[in-house]
C-alpha cells in the first residue's frame, strides 16, 4: 500500500491540473492593445474586424478551432478570418507572445488586438465576442 | 494569405496515435513507480528512444497502435505533423534515462522524481489530450529564432 501512495498522489494532482486546464481552455479574454500589421500576416483585414488564428501542423485541436470560427463568421462578410502557421511566422509569434496553439486573436479594423483565446474558443463566448466587435 | 498552414511538406502521423500510446506509457510508468523496477523504466527508455530514432510509426508502441488499436477505430483519420510528438518522446527519453541512472546508482529520490515527471506528462496527454512536450516544441522553435536573430 505504501508504494501505491506516490502513484495515487501524483495521479490526483495531475488530474486536478488537467481539470483546471480543460475548464480554462478556450476562454476568450481581453488582452493588451498590441497592433499587428497586414504586412506581417500577408492578408487584408476585414472592414469591421478580423480573427487571426495561429496554428501549427502538429496541433490537431487547431482544426477544431478553425472549423468553429469559420462556421460562426461564414455569414459575416465584414469580418476576415485569417489562419497563420506559427512555425513559418516565428518573429511574429515571439512579438505577440504565442506560446501554444491554437491561439485565436480578435483584431479591430486597424489591426489592434482586442481579445484572445487559448485553445479552441467556446462557441457561446465566440458569438458574444464577435457581436461585440 | 502568403504563409498558410498547408504549404509546408511535413511527415504526418495519425493524430489519435500519440494519445493511445500515452495511455500505454502511463500504465508502464505507473508500474515502474510502484515496483521501483529498473527493468521497467529501462524498457520505457528503450520505447522512447525507438520513437526518437525511428519515428513514432516505427516505434514499439507505434507498432502496437497500428496493429492492435488503429484497425478497431472508425471514422476519418485525422493527421498531424510528427515533429512535436517526436520531440515529446525525446523529453520522455531524457526523464526515463535520468530515472534509470538514479535506479542503477541506488538514488531512489532521483528515480522517483524523474519517473513522476514522465508519468505526469504521459497521464496529462492520455487523459486530457494535453501534450506537454509538444507545447515545449513551439517554445524551443521560438528560442531558436531568438538565438539566431
Amino acid at each position: 500500500m505504501e508504494s501505491l501512495l506516490p502513484l495515487v498522489l501524483l495521479l490526483a494532482l495531475t488530474s486536478i491540473a488537467g481539470i483546471i486546464y480543460h475548464a480554462k481552455k478556450g476562454d476568450i479574454k481581453k488582452s493588451k492593445r498590441l497592433q499587428i500589421f497586414e504586412s506581417e500576416i500577408g492578408a487584408r483585414y476585414g472592414k469591421r474586424a478580423s480573427i487571426l488564428q495561429f496554428s501549427t501542423t502538429f496541433c490537431s485541436e487547431c482544426r477544431a478551432a478553425k472549423a468553429i470560427v469559420k462556421d460562426v463568421v461564414k455569414e459575416l462578410s465584414d469580418i476576415a478570418y485569417i489562419e497563420l502557421d506559427a512555425e513559418s511566422n516565428l518573429d511574429l509569434v515571439r512579438r505577440v507572445d504565442i506560446r501554444s496553439t491554437p491561439i485565436t486573436i480578435f483584431l479591430d479594423k486597424n489591426g489592434y488586438e482586442i481579445a484572445r483565446a487559448k485553445g479552441t474558443p467556446k462557441r457561446d463566448q465566440l458569438i458574444k465576442a464577435i457581436q461585440a466587435l | 494569405m502568403s504563409k498558410s498552414i498547408q504549404e509546408k511538406p511535413v511527415r504526418l502521423i495519425d493524430a489519435r496515435g500519440p494519445r493511445y500510446t500515452a495511455a500505454i506509457t502511463t500504465l508502464v510508468l505507473s508500474a515502474a513507480l510502484v515496483t521501483k523496477s529498473n527493468l521497467i523504466i529501462g524498457f520505457q527508455f528503450a520505447v522512447f528512444l525507438s520513437a526518437v530514432l525511428f519515428g513514432l510509426r516505427r516505434s514499439i508502441y507505434g507498432f502496437i497502435y497500428r496493429n492492435l488499436i488503429q484497425p478497431r477505430l472508425s471514422g476519418p483519420v485525422p493527421s498531424e505533423n510528427e515533429a512535436a510528438p517526436r520531440f515529446a518522446q525525446l523529453i520522455g527519453a531524457l526523464f526515463a534515462a535520468t530515472a534509470l541512472l538514479g535506479g542503477v546508482t541506488g538514488n531512489s529520490a532521483v528515480f522517483l522524481i524523474a519517473t513522476s515527471f514522465a508519468l505526469a506528462a504521459a497521464f496529462l496527454n492520455a487523459a486530457f489530450g494535453f501534450c506537454l512536450g509538444c507545447q515545449c516544441y513551439l517554445l524551443i522553435l521560438r528560442g531558436k529564432v531568438r538565438l539566431t536573430a
